[in-house]
């Protein structure tokens, strides 16, 4: 993946710009609600929530691809399998949200391990493919389970508790719970790319054999990360169930895999800011033009094929070339 | 028993025909240029269209049939010329979006175009009857007709690759990507004919397959992943490996879908074989490509990659 | 006689019907510049890369310390002391200078299983680094990207990410290619002031080098090894003038 890595390079952006960047967007998402209100459109603060998850399953993605190379194609099974764990605990009645946070990461951490521990000893296609195979697996296993809804899914009766209260019931207090969440894991991702492990995996990225010249064997770095990238996934998956009241196997189809890649890649990869914006503006895009027609995948694989065409690097590579922000993401 | 297996193995070397009809193209697009595409299964999408909306225009499946090759190399050209060689030399990341871009697109085109309800295409008179395989069990003429057709696609490809000039550049491209473009200029007309001829094997496929299953959008999504297990089981690049894999995973998804509740029926209780014999079967394939990528990383007629 | 800290014996390696490495056996003594020569294409790097486990012979072995680690990886060698230089530039572009050592020096001290605190505030790895920055005269350029170095900036950092990893043993390939005289002079004393630290097994073309560093120098054409010897014993020998000074020569 040398084209990757030289992709990257020249760019590494400085750190106070990301943070001041990020700090901006919880700062816009934050006021949303009582704009919302404001302006009589509360629907907007739901559209506001799913935009957050997807920002959150964009930026654990953006851990093992943009940072570790590993084009991963089944990162969707773990929305899934946070997701599943909301309704599998929810019917056992178990309705707390750390209890359904802590299952899908446990479900999430193992799966992430064995296949992980596979696709590694794969490298370039190969790798993007059986991870693509893995996330087939997890996705056909929940289709023909029958006692969860199979192929139809299953609804929630409820949403999840917090510390036996009903925080997330309303649209406001689900939010504000997802904003939080967002906040930790990009504050925990961030520590995370600067820490003594972050530089091993982004000096992984940008020369393996270096990195064996001076004593490191990649893989337990990479498979380390590839399980914290899927564990952190699977609270988006928690906040997708408990946001939708409804959990189904499309959540974990390749086509969710693939919006995931389309989000980093709008955005800007390895920054986690561009993980953050990509995943944001992908799913506003997305809502704005299904409220024009319901044939907005058009114009929206449209705007990917031109964006893919017309501007390398996304929306950063943009505003790059455009001059601003060279800093920003 | 036993012949309802021999019927399975046919139907399954039916499935990994069809399946190899599609790979073939899209193993050399992955080999010789390196690039991941994700639009290939629509391709086969649009054959099945193509070849519905001609049925409904002239009623002719022969005629209809033979449409559909110049039609779907159209559509395989224009795409190449408009999209695809504009990002030979961009990352995977660049490919995955712009082809993911061009898969709703054209999915989305396609139920404007006829809706989202599944159509049907008639099969011909003379191939619509059965032949009689063993004892008392028949086989349908037109899914013979389909495994006879891959065949002789199978041998032409193999014909085209192992003995002409462009097959040389073919054999040389896959094994080692830079000596194609040490070979000199017709590179570009190379991999457009390579595109365009991929297509156009997709879109026939799609096309014969119509009148056995249904046409509908969702027809490209999900061969479009059994392709992908198929290029890689069978090692990137490879036509061989492709056919050989194609075979194998049409024959095992097929078969463990038949007899992998009769199994487990033998050892649990009707009701569980019947839920995990569900819940497996469809996984089989998954299983196989992780099973081969775990002992050759590189598929198995593969060049083994440098770690 | 003590045993030589690196013995190489009987090692092969062929391409195909092309023998890069043939029958190779050679002997490193402790705190000595072993030197090996010979003109392009004789097989030094592939040498070199067996001795480093970046590639596997196809028979013979490789004792190091007493110990054959002919089937150990790249970065078991490093851990045991047996570190490498690189002809082509394979530092980390992306990395400042000093991240570029500060890596090396983590990957010998401590887990680099931590995941919260900035390594780059930690001092203990910083200073290290910056200490073996000093030893290479890089210390100014600790900051700069490693990809915006100049060429022999590079051929600086690469020793000096070696050196972090504290070796035993130094393989340097041809560490003073492309730099020029000044720096050369400088690199050529700083492995006269390692010697006592580090046992080198050294490959280059600059015979001014050569002969003024190596205790021995073997001579290596189309991957056998044709002379071995002190300098003066492998300038004299008419097979090596033949083969190789000579070639030079003409």
């Amino acid at each position: 993946m040398t084209d990757l890595s030289q992709a990257l390079a020249p760019a590494r952006p400085r750190l106070a710009g990301r943070l001041k960047l990020a700090l901006c967007i919880f700062a816009l998402m934050a006021a949303v609600p009582p704009l919302a209100h404001a302006l009589g459109e509360p629907f907007l603060i739901v559209v506001a929530t799913r935009m957050m998850v997807f920002a959150i399953a964009a930026l654990s993605l953006d851990l093992i691809l943009g940072y570790g190379a590993m084009v991963s194609f089944g990162h969707a099974a773990y929305l899934g399998f946070g997701a599943y764990a909301v309704a599998v605990l929810s019917r056992a009645g178990i309705d707390d949200l750390f209890l359904h946070l802590l299952a899908g990461i446990a479900a999430s951490a193992v799966f992430a391990a064995l296949t992980g521990a596979i696709s590694l000893r794969t490298r370039g296609v190969y790798f993007i493919m059986i991870t693509l195979a893995f996330g087939q697996m997890a996705f056909f296993f929940f289709v023909s389970f029958s006692t969860l809804g199979g192929d139809d899914g299953v609804a929630l009766t409820a949403r999840s508790t917090v510390l036996g209260m009903p925080l997330l019931q309303g649209a406001q207090g689900m939010f504000y719970v997802t904003l939080a969440l967002l906040v930790l894991v990009f504050a925990g991702l961030y520590r995370l790319t600067l820490s003594r492990f972050g530089r091993v995996l982004t000096g992984t990225r940008e020369s393996a054999l270096r990195m064996q010249a001076i004593g490191f064997r990649p893989f337990p770095y990479q498979l380390t990360a590839y399980v914290i990238a899927g564990c952190l996934c699977s609270i988006a998956g928690v906040l997708l169930a408990n946001q939708a009241i409804y959990v189904s196997p499309a959540y974990m189809s390749w086509h969710r895999s693939g919006e995931m890649i389309v989000m980093l890649v709008l955005g800007g990869i390895g920054s986690l800011t561009g993980a953050m914006v990509g995943g944001l503006v992908t799913i506003a895009l997305e809502e704005g033009l299904a409220r024009y027609s319901e044939h907005w995948r058009l114009g929206f694989g449209l705007i990917l094929v031109l964006v893919a065409l017309f501007s390398p690097g996304g929306l950063s590579g943009l505003l790059r070339r455009l001059g601003l922000g060279r800093d920003a993401t | 028993m036993f012949n309802l297996f021999l019927l399975q193995l046919l139907n399954g070397a039916q499935f990994g025909i069809l399946l190899f009809l599609v790979a073939a193209g899209l193993t050399l697009v992955f080999g010789i240029m390196d690039f991941i595409n994700l639009a290939h299964g629509v391709l086969y999408m649009v054959g099945g269209y193509v070849m519905a909306m001609m049925m409904g225009a002239t009623n002719n499946f022969w005629l209809s049939l033979a449409m559909v090759l110049p039609l779907t190399l159209a559509v395989g050209l224009v795409l190449e010329v408009l999209v695809f060689r504009r990002l030979y030399d961009r990352s995977h990341l660049d490919q995955v979006l712009a082809t993911f871009g061009l898969v709703l697109v054209l999915s989305e085109l396609v139920r404007i175009i006829w809706g989202s309800a599944p159509l049907s295409v008639a099969m011909p008179e003379i191939l619509s009857g059965s032949v009689p395989l063993a004892g008392p069990v028949r086989y349908p003429v037109y899914r013979l007709g389909v495994i006879g057709v891959g065949l002789g696609v199978a041998l032409a490809l193999w014909f085209v690759i192992a003995r002409t000039r462009v097959g040389m550049l073919l054999r040389a491209g896959a094994a080692n990507r830079s000596m194609v473009s040490a070979l000199g200029t017709d590179i570009n007309r190379l991999f457009m004919l390579v595109f365009a001829a991929g297509a156009m094997l997709a879109g026939f496929a799609g096309a014969i397959v119509s009148p056995i299953l249904s046409v509908d959008p969702g027809m490209g999504d999900s061969i479009l992943i059994l392709t992908f297990v198929v290029i890689v089981i069978g090692g990137v690049g490879s036509v061989k490996g492709a056919f050989c894999a194609a075979l194998l995973a049409g024959i095992v998804d097929t078969l463990g879908r038949m007899f992998g509740p009769i199994i487990l029926k033998s050892i649990m209780d009707p009701a569980a074989a019947a839920q995990a014999g569900r819940t497996i079967a469809p996984m089989l394939v998954y299983v196989l490509m992780a099973a081969v990528l775990f002992w050759r990383p590189a598929g198995l007629f593969g060049r083994s990659v440098a770690r | 006689m003590t045993a030589p800290l690196l013995s190489v014996q009987n090692l092969s390696k062929s391409y195909g019907a092309l023998k890069v490495t043939q029958d190779v056996s050679l002997d490193v003594r402790e705190g000595r510049i072993h030197a090996i020569i010979g003109p392009n294409g004789a097989g030094k790097t592939t040498l070199i890369s067996q001795l480093s486990g970046q590639l596997r012979p196809d028979s013979g072995r490789v004792v190091y310390d007493g110990r054959d680690i002919t089937r150990l990886d790249m970065a078991g060698r490093v851990r045991l002391g047996l570190a490498r230089s690189f002809q082509l530039t394979t530092l980390l572009p992306g990395f400042t200078a000093l991240e570029n050592v500060a890596l090396a020096v983590q990957a010998r001290e401590g887990s680099s299983f931590r995941f919260l605190r900035p390594a780059a505030t930690e001092g203990a790895l910083n200073d290290q680094a910056m200490a073996c920055l000093a030893d290479v005269g890089l210390a100014d350029r600790a900051r700069s990207q490693a990809g915006s170095l100049s060429h022999g900036e590079k051929r600086q950092l690469e020793l000096a990410v070696a050196l972090a990893t504290r070796p035993r043993l130094l393989l340097l390939d041809e560490p003073l290619a492309g730099t020029g005289h000044e720096e050369a002079a400088r690199l050529i004393a700083m492995f006269g002031g390692l010697k006592d630290r580090v046992t080198m097994v050294l490959i280059e073309h600059d015979m001014n080098a050569v002969f003024a560093l190596a205790d021995t120098v073997s001579v290596l054409v189309y991957g056998r090894i044709v002379a071995s010897g002190s300098p003066a014993e492998v300038r004299a020998d008419a097979r090596v003038r033949a083969a190789y000074l000579g070639e030079e020569a003409a």
